[in-house]
């Protein structure tokens, strides 16, 4: 982010922070709301993975425990249901990063496949955990307090509330990728031998991204849980959740600040709409293998640096008269 | 002259590869230091262990009379030694200024990084000089992937001098890049060992050591051979015995006893 896309930034905010205005039915802000929680959770997730390289598959952990905390703060603390349960979202992101600590620190101990094994490993202990635990409600999951807001503005303050954890998401990843420690980040993604050797902290500085991608996947689990109102651990541990929201930001553009958000955008509201129109739940699972396979194979890049290649193709096309006098003035030599 | 960096009787076996064998080397300040040998001698392994990437099973490294035996690469590196590697390892896609940027915090908290920019005006300045002296800067913001095989050689040396290192280890500075780079790469080494700078190099280009380097040492298998002048070791028999012994590096010796 330059000071150039400044403009378009905001325009996309303003689109984004007007559309529940404009769409009041349900039906197209719920399709919203989950396109915002997974455009967040891509995004953090990028900022972390993305830069620095280690893919992992257990972001899931946070967006369950971040859920939880929000479910087991309000009963309780016996929170009525409502505006004051928003209050528990930060504190859900802070609880992710607390478990983040020690997960991060022993994950991060391995390199490429190794990490992505380990951190899908912790995963399942998470969602074992939960299931199994008493203070989770094992199997049958805990419900919230119920909220009693009416009609077509339930979703209103869920929504706004999802647009600053994604307005947050997108300033703290665009912040670190101008920071210091982001392009240590990047130079880990490189080379960590060689990023150690001139100095960079590898250890510190790849666990410090760790745990800050924690922070937004927490709030987000934490909306998610308060918005349904009901969680039951394989929903909230789901391992469809830490396979999508890397293959958001793989379709986008891993890496990129724009990409998870395309590709978040893209999915999420193409999932939630097949699944609501269908009726069936597990069409869209095989939709997202084979636009996987599309993405790995024909842009492994992803949308974001597939476009600006095309773009400068197109430029470097579009002034064939300097090439051509270029020519002429190497004939002549 | 005094002692800068210091190798006091390295050893360290990989499974049964005994790859140094209380070997010794000695950097005096203000010096260009060779170290030759032939291939699996131990050079790099010795470069490694004196940068922090790998720990010796016994002996100690001393850079400055301190004992950094051990110690990490961020750690030796914040001291003041920098080094490049035989394969060169530059960070390939973020851009050639870029490079140079990760390597100037030399001793920063992990912190500070957090709250601040990624170059300030003096780092960014100092940076685009560095790149002025190996001849990089007009290529400055492109992704450092693109560069050619020589030009990544000059990046690594200048983001390395770029955090003002006391003493630089070099790699094969001259392994697989033409003559003209050859001369330019020498003619910088010597440029900055006039303005103060220590360096321990290890070639297998017997011209290129012998016209740079005021003291020389030879390694054979995992040991110090013999040090001193290059005219004193060149005319050494252990030395020529060693390249003979070593198999298929007729080729060095020749070059050797023509340079």
């Amino acid at each position: 982010m330059n000071v150039k896309q400044l403009p378009w930034w905001a325009t996309a905010l303003v689109v984004f922070a007007a559309f529940p205005l404009v769409v009041t039915n349900p039906f197209w802000t719920t399709i919203a709301i989950f396109a915002l929680i997974y455009m967040s959770c891509a995004t953090s997730w990028n900022m972390f993975s993305g830069y620095s390289g280690y893919v992992s598959l257990g972001s899931a952990i946070f967006y369950g425990c971040g859920a939880y905390t929000m479910a087991l703060g309000s009963i309780h603390w016996h929170i009525p249901g409502g505006a004051e349960q928003f209050w528990l979202v930060p504190l859900s992101g802070l609880v992710a990063m607390v478990i983040a600590v020690p997960l991060g620190a022993v994950a991060l101990r391995v390199r490429r496949h190794t990490f992505v094994v380990i951190t899908i490993a912790f995963f399942f202990v998470f969602q074992l955990a939960a299931i199994n635990a008493n203070f989770t409600g094992g199997p049958a999951g805990l419900s919230l307090a119920l909220i009693p807001w009416q009609g077509n503005s339930f979703n209103t303050p869920f929504y706004y509330v999802g647009l600053a954890i994604l307005v947050f998401a997108v300033i703290l990843s665009a912040l670190v990728r101008r920071s210091r420690f982001g392009l240590q980040l990047l130079a880990i993604r490189d080379d960590e031998d060689r990023a150690l050797g001139l100095g960079v902290k590898v250890k510190a500085v790849k666990l410090t991204g760790y745990t800050l991608s924690a922070f937004t996947v927490g709030m987000c689990g934490a909306l998610y849980a308060m918005f349904i109102g009901q969680i039951y651990p394989q929903f909230v541990f789901d391992p469809v959740f830490d396979v999508t929201v890397a293959l958001m930001a793989f379709l986008g553009g891993f890496g990129t600040l724009l990409g998870p958000l395309l590709g978040g955008l893209i999915l999420e509201s193409s999932q939630q709409y097949l699944t609501v129109t269908y009726s069936n739940g597990s069409l869209y699972l095989i939709l997202f293998g084979a636009l996987f396979l599309v993405v790995v194979l024909f842009m492994p890049q992803g949308i974001v640096v597939k476009v600006k290649e095309m773009w400068a193709k197109h430029q470097l096309n579009k002034t064939p008269q300097l090439e051509g006098s270029t020519l002429a003035g190497s004939q002549k030599v | 002259m005094t002692t800068l960096l210091e190798a006091k009787g390295i050893s360290r076996a990989f499974g049964g590869l005994q790859a140094l064998n209380s070997c010794s080397l000695s950097v005096e300040r203000g010096s260009i230091t060779g170290l030759i040998g032939p291939n699996g001698s131990g050079k790099t392994t010795l470069f490694n262990v004196m940068t922090g990437y790998i720990k010796p099973d016994a002996g100690r490294v001393e850079f400055d009379g301190k004992d950094i035996t051990g110690a990490r690469p961020n750690t030796v590196f914040a001291l003041g030694v920098g080094r490049t590697f035989q394969m060169t390892r530059i960070f390939s896609r973020i851009s050639v200024v870029e490079n140079m940027l990760v390597a100037t915090q030399r001793d920063e908290s992990w912190l500070r990084g957090l709250t601040r920019s990624k170059s300030s005006k003096g780092e960014l300045a100092a940076a685009m000089e560095w790149l002025d002296f190996v001849g990089l800067s007009r290529l400055a913001d492109l992704p450092a992937g693109s560069l050619s095989y020589g030009q990544r050689k000059l990046l690594e040396l200048a983001y390395v001098l770029v955090a003002d290192p006391d003493v630089i280890l070099l790699d094969e500075p001259a392994g697989g890049v033409n003559l003209t780079l050859i001369n330019e790469i020498s003619d910088k080494i010597r440029t900055l060992n006039q303005a103060g700078k220590t360096f321990l190099i290890v070639e297998h280009n017997m011209e290129f050591v012998m016209n740079l380097c005021g003291s020389v040492t030879v390694m054979h298998q995992g040991g110090n051979l013999v040090s001193g002048n290059p005219e004193d070791v060149r005319s050494n028999p252990l030395v020529l015995d060693a390249y003979l012994g070593g198999g298929d590096d007729e080729e060095e010796l020749e070059e050797m006893s023509n340079g």
